[in-house]
């Protein structure tokens, strides 16, 4: 691929983000409040609330403090303040974000209250964002962007048109050295043999086929023998869908034709080296792209075919659609209609060129669809209950 | 003007690109092949819909993409639309 030049900030471990925030990160569903307060009273800052963060264990805390300290070390993220109840596990989050090298500031709220805590982290995060808005973006390469890829509300114009057009970008993205991920891995199902054969070695592939049937495992061990009920869904089926093998088929166009994945992440874990990764997720759509935020993905690739909303308040999501009826009655939500690849006008280079240049304008600092309308979907993946 | 695509060489169904008509002549393409193909359609099939291209016995698969995405459960004929009321998983069954 031609090298592509993008305007974005460098951030100080050398990391490219496309986006310039600055946070107010809750460590619990209790400090939800202190945070909107602090976002309330800094103009420019972004509160992040969620459900979850007490009494987690296991492997599903694990996987909730690789979620916040993803979250704050995102490269689209210039600076983080934490608040959370108490002291511990706030300065556990400050502690790992601290490690990319960007401030961060934690305050807990047990002992002091609601109101003290948020001057405090409000003074912290007025210096946060005057400081950050200064900053300057800077020459980068296209290369240097973590992109993640997942499609939503598919129909079988995914297959068609957006998910190959995705596959396309994945492949001169790859090959120029660019770092990608993809997952959704029960919508993998009757496409998992064209999965495993595009593992780049026997080790890649034993992983991949260990994570997806870890996820069949469970979908058994509910006493569900069939999820024809949520997959596909009932949008897919409006849409001409009518297993879950036809879905997953289309969705693994978006692996491009050439590339080989070059490992397996648990979810919300960082990519170690260039080239496609496997991320073991939800096929749900927030859920699955704030687990990609988490592993500092900038940029998340929305193929759709009925047309889901999504956005993310830190990842910017690109929506492209090859339903023309979508494109037309949904068109304040696409970025890129490739529509005219199923009457052979558009061919699946074109396409990918064109979603190229929707990414470099993204890049550059332009609002995708999903910003303009303020989809700013959080969602924490939770493995199992709480203590 | 095309009203169906194909996926693959092996593929017994097609998808519709337009909303078509009961009792259409339909033009469509394989994008494998290239290969120019003709159908007539018997019911409505909505844009995204699978057309039959073949007859199809209760029991039979049914091929898209080259590979199986389903099990036949009620006798399909060719030109009739192929869904959830005569196509079930392989899989989760």
């Amino acid at each position: 691929m031609a090298k592509h030049k993008i305007f974005a900030f460098r951030r100080e471990n050398g990391r490219v983000g496309v986006r310039n925030h600055v946070i107010i990160l809750p460590v619990d569903d209790i400090s939800n409040a202190a945070c909107e307060a602090v976002a309330n009273n800094i103009k420019g800052t972004l509160a992040l609330p969620h459900a979850y963060g007490r009494l987690q264990f296991g492997e599903d805390l694990d996987l909730f403090f690789r979620t916040m300290i993803g979250t704050g070390s995102n490269p689209n993220v210039a600076a983080v303040v934490v608040i959370g109840i108490e002291a511990g596990w706030t300065q556990r989050i400050v502690d790992g974000i601290a490690k990319t090298k960007k401030p961060v500031a934690g305050f807990s709220i047990e002992g002091k209250g609601d109101i003290r805590t948020i001057a405090e982290a409000s003074y912290k995060a007025k210096e946060f964002v005057q400081w950050a808005t200064e900053l300057q973006r800077t020459e980068c390469d296209l290369s240097e962007l973590y992109i993640s890829v997942k499609c939503g509300e598919s129909d079988t114009t995914t297959g068609l048109a957006s998910c190959p057009t995705v596959g396309n970008v994945i492949d001169k993205h790859c090959e120029s050295g660019g770092v990608a991920s993809f997952g959704e891995t029960t919508e993998l199902t009757g496409a998992e043999h064209i999965v495993a054969g595009k593992a780049a070695n026997e080790a890649v592939r034993k992983d991949f086929m260990a994570a997806f049937e870890d996820y069949t495992n469970l979908v058994f061990s509910q006493k569900v023998d069939d999820l024809s009920e949520s997959q596909p869904t009932k949008g897919n089926i409006a849409g001409g869908l009518t297993t879950i093998e036809e879905k997953a088929l289309g969705n693994v166009e978006k692996l491009g034709k050439r590339t080989k994945f070059v490992g397996c992440l648990k979810p919300a874990v960082a990519p170690t080296t260039p080239g496609l990764w496997f991320m073991d997720t939800s096929s749900a759509a927030a859920e699955a792209v704030t687990l990609w935020a988490a592993s500092g993905a900038v940029i998340h690739l929305f193929p759709t075919g009925q047309g889901n909303v999504i956005g993310n308040p830190i990842e910017p999501v690109i929506k492209l659609s090859g339903n023309p009826k979508t494109v037309a009655t949904m068109k304040e939500h696409i970025d890129l209609d490739v529509s005219p690849i199923l009457q052979g006008e558009m061919t699946l280079d074109q396409a990918g060129d064109a979603l190229i240049d929707v990414i470099v304008r993204t890049a550059n600092g332009r609002f995708t669809a999903a910003e303009a309308l303020g989809h700013r979907e959080y969602v924490l993946t939770k493995l199992y209950r709480s203590a | 003007m095309i009203q169906f695509l194909v996926h693959d060489a092996a593929d017994d169904v097609g998808v519709a690109v337009v909303d078509i008509e009961a009792g259409s002549d339909c033009s469509g393409r394989n994008l494998t092949t290239n290969e120019s193909l003709k159908a007539k359609s018997t019911e409505k099939i909505p844009l995204g819909h699978k057309l039959a291209l073949r007859n199809f016995a209760v029991g039979d698969s049914v091929t898209k993409y080259g590979c199986v995405i389903g099990r036949v459960v009620q006798p399909i004929k060719a030109g009739q639309h192929v869904h959830v009321h005569n196509v079930k998983t392989k899989r989760w069954a």
